[in-house]
């Protein structure tokens, strides 16, 4: 919308800007408010080149060797949840952002920020899942930190990870290089994560048989690019979902991006879920699914090999790039019209009926 | 998925359309009543589908747009009280009141929570006897039987720190308001399916006789609405003005008796300001004398205020189907869901923030 007509109406706005001079949690939510938050206060504090590439992780040239390097804490409400928990996430996370960077993850940091009054069980619980995914994923933890503060200051346990890994050569990946013509691919289907967690929130409470999909998902990534076709770009659809992922990516690389409703893939369980609680499952967290933009004559060959990884096993070409509406996302309905799929401003709000 | 995919069947959808596009031989001004209904044909395009002469409009029926201003400042005032924890639907904490927000309080340091039932505040004010629990009770005639419960349930109780800001409003009396304005230029009503599951619509049919205009009850998935269409349609052109029913999985004609039988119970009809449109005689409940002491106006001692509605937006005569989001020359120019200036960009189920959300690539601007 950049260059529609600048507005020249006067109108006093009598309504709160609701953003400017507080946090809220909305900024937090992966969308517009944590956009707008890292446009406007943490770019130009820290403003260089390699942060403003803003893709999941840093890649730093150190004497020939291409760094992958990332950081992401975990704030999960409950720690432990189906299919996982804070410590199992807090290794994904990490290896995941340095995957979609093309990185083969090495090395982890672990901070624990710990309430008092923390039952020592409990902490030996996640530390133990934290060690048991980390050998899974091949990668070690090398240097940690601990704090505890006091009741009342933090909410249990949360934790913050770093990860370093290398970038081969000849890999690439970079949010602003989708082009026009390129495809679209989605390893699996969306919402798990999200669904899991908010059926054992507080007050939310319902029955439900989804775990959360956390996985980590670089042996999936190095599978495709084996390949040896060119991957334009991938982004792991977290917080935000898969909608927040697009969008990044329909921005950064000044495209449009077009993608098919009845090609996402969605368990029952999870459509059932959104369809009660009035949630849409394209804004809904996963922690082990990845979106990704290859070039088209390679799209069915990486498609092949997502879908012989266990992780990929429900891939799918769901759209294409396009270069009308750039940086907008648009969604072909199971109706077969057109419509937008935004950027939320803040969390997606369970609605009144 | 079973019972949701059939209701959003491409094939189908289009033999409906083609229908509709066979019947209509003049220009037929639509309005469908509830925010989910608009949701729903912003959300899957429908406007797309439909032949030109079928003009929709959108209603005054989002909870969250027609809340007042007023009523929201109390919640505010009431949310940042200390001894206070306020519950809450979810959509209700981002609309912004005369001076600031729910989430704004809940930043604060105030103990603001979201529930998708009233249940749950009852749970919590069990659960934490010294705390007083206040839960927003706001909604058409859909939410109003749950949180009756729960006022009941605390009286029986003796649950004496739980209390509800109930702000509840009515559907008939809005489309009588509608219907009576001389710049009223709807011709047939798609009425709300949920409110008709617990009212039934018997109460519309008053309305149909006396304004001579066709009501059909719809329901809130793709294939509903379009049927709902193709049957105000067919009536509009054959001059009949009846009420029918679209939605026959949920609506009967009485309704839900022993939700109309508690609501009779906890509430009383009164008259309500809605929130862009102004005061409408009779549209509101409220709680009876006798749960006084469950009323959190009454508990807090608020009182009557008055606050002046922003004048700069032009949500009441959209709220009143007068014109549509777009007409408005500050549509996702000066106004968004970020940036709201009025009412119906607040909420996701408002006429403005739908067309933002999900049409504006389709419209130009």
């Amino acid at each position: 919308m950049a260059d529609e007509p600048k507005p020249t109406l006067q109108l006093s706005c009598p309504v709160p800007l609701p953003a400017r001079d507080t946090v809220l949690l909305g900024h937090g939510s992966g969308g517009k408010l944590t956009a707008d938050l890292i446009r406007d206060l943490f770019l130009p504090a820290f403003a260089n080149p390699i942060l403003a590439r803003l893709d999941d992780q840093a890649i730093v040239q150190l004497n020939g060797l291409r760094l992958a390097f990332t950081t992401d804490s975990f704030v999960v409400k409950p720690l432990f949840f189906p299919g996982g928990d804070i410590g199992r996430l807090a290794v994904h996370g990490t290896v995941n952002d340095l995957a979609m960077g093309g990185a083969q993850p090495l090395f982890l940091s672990a901070a624990f920020i710990i309430e008092e009054g923390l039952p020592m069980e409990t902490l030996r619980r996640v530390v133990d899942s934290l060690r048991s995914a980390a050998q899974e994923a091949g990668v070690e933890v090398v240097t940690g930190d601990t704090k505890v503060v006091e009741k009342g200051s933090g909410d249990g346990l949360f934790i913050n990870t770093s990860g370093i890994g290398v970038v081969p050569d000849g890999v690439c990946l970079s949010a602003d290089g989708a082009r026009p013509g390129d495809r679209v691919l989605l390893s699996g289907p969306i919402g798990e994560h999200g669904i899991a967690i908010l059926a054992q929130r507080e007050g939310l409470e319902f029955e439900s048989l989804v775990a959360s999909d956390t996985a980590a998902l670089h042996a999936l990534v190095q599978a495709m690019l084996h390949t040896g076709h060119p991957i334009r770009c991938l982004r792991d659809p977290t917080r935000g979902g898969l909608s927040s992922a697009l969008n990044e990516i329909a921005a950064q690389s000044r495209v449009g991006i077009s993608i098919e409703e009845r090609a996402i893939p969605i368990r029952e369980e999870v459509q059932g879920a959104c369809e009660l609680l009035g949630l849409d499952p394209l804004y809904v967290a996963n922690e082990g699914k990845l979106v990704a933009i290859v070039a088209p004559e390679g799209a069915e060959e990486i498609l092949a090999a997502m879908r012989a990884h266990p992780l990929g096993g429900h891939a799918q070409v769901m759209g294409t790039v396009t270069d009308t509406h750039p940086g907008l996302v648009t969604m072909r309905t199971v109706l077969g019209t057109t419509r937008i799929v935004d950027l939320l401003a803040g969390d997606q709000l369970p609605r009144i009926c | 998925m079973k019972y949701i995919d059939e209701y959003r069947d491409e094939r189908i959808a289009r033999a409906l359309v083609a229908e509709i596009r066979q019947r209509v031989t003049r220009t037929w001004m639509l309005m469908e009543i509830c925010g989910g209904q608009t949701h729903t044909i912003m959300r899957y395009g429908l406007d797309e589908l439909l032949p030109s002469q079928v003009q929709l409009v959108h209603g005054p029926g989002c909870p969250v747009c027609v809340t007042p201003l007023e009523t929201i400042d109390h919640a505010i005032a009431i949310a940042s009280r200390p001894e206070v924890t306020f519950v809450s639907y979810g959509d209700m904490l981002r609309v912004p009141g005369s001076r600031s927000d729910l989430f704004r309080v809940k930043a604060a340091g105030g103990d603001v929570r979201v529930v998708y039932s009233p249940v749950e505040a009852l749970k919590m004010a069990r659960a934490m006897p010294k705390r007083r629990v206040v839960f927003f009770g706001i909604g058409f005639e859909t939410t109003a039987p749950a949180n009756a419960m729960a006022v009941w349930q605390a009286k029986r109780e003796g649950l004496m720190n739980f209390s509800m800001l109930a702000s509840h409003v009515l559907v008939p009396p809005a489309i009588r308001l509608l219907l009576r304005s001389p710049h009223n230029r709807v011709q047939g009503f798609i009425a709300p399916g949920h409110v008709c599951t617990v009212m039934g619509y018997r109460q519309y049919e008053a309305l149909a006789r006396e304004f001579g205009v066709p009501i059909v009850v719809g329901g809130f998935e793709p294939l509903d609405l379009l049927e709902a269409i193709h049957m105000l349609v067919e009536q509009l052109e054959e001059g009949r003005a009846e009420v029918e029913n679209q939605y026959v999985r949920s609506v009967s004609y009485a309704g839900n008796l022993p939700a109309q039988r508690i609501m009779e119970e906890v509430y009383e009809v009164c008259d309500r300001k809605w929130r862009g449109i102004g005061p409408i005689p009779q549209s509101g409940l409220r709680l009876r004398p006798e749960y006084a002491a469950f009323d959190a106006e009454a508990v807090f001692g608020l009182g009557e205020s008055s606050v002046e509605e922003p004048a700069a937006c032009i949500s009441a005569e959209v709220l009143q189907g007068l014109k549509k989001p777009v007409d408005c020359p500050a549509f996702a120019q000066l106004c968004s869901p970020e940036h709201p200036l009025g009412a119906p960009m607040v909420s996701p189920e408002g006429a403005c923030a739908a067309y933002y959300q999900y049409r504006r690539h389709a419209v130009s601007m």
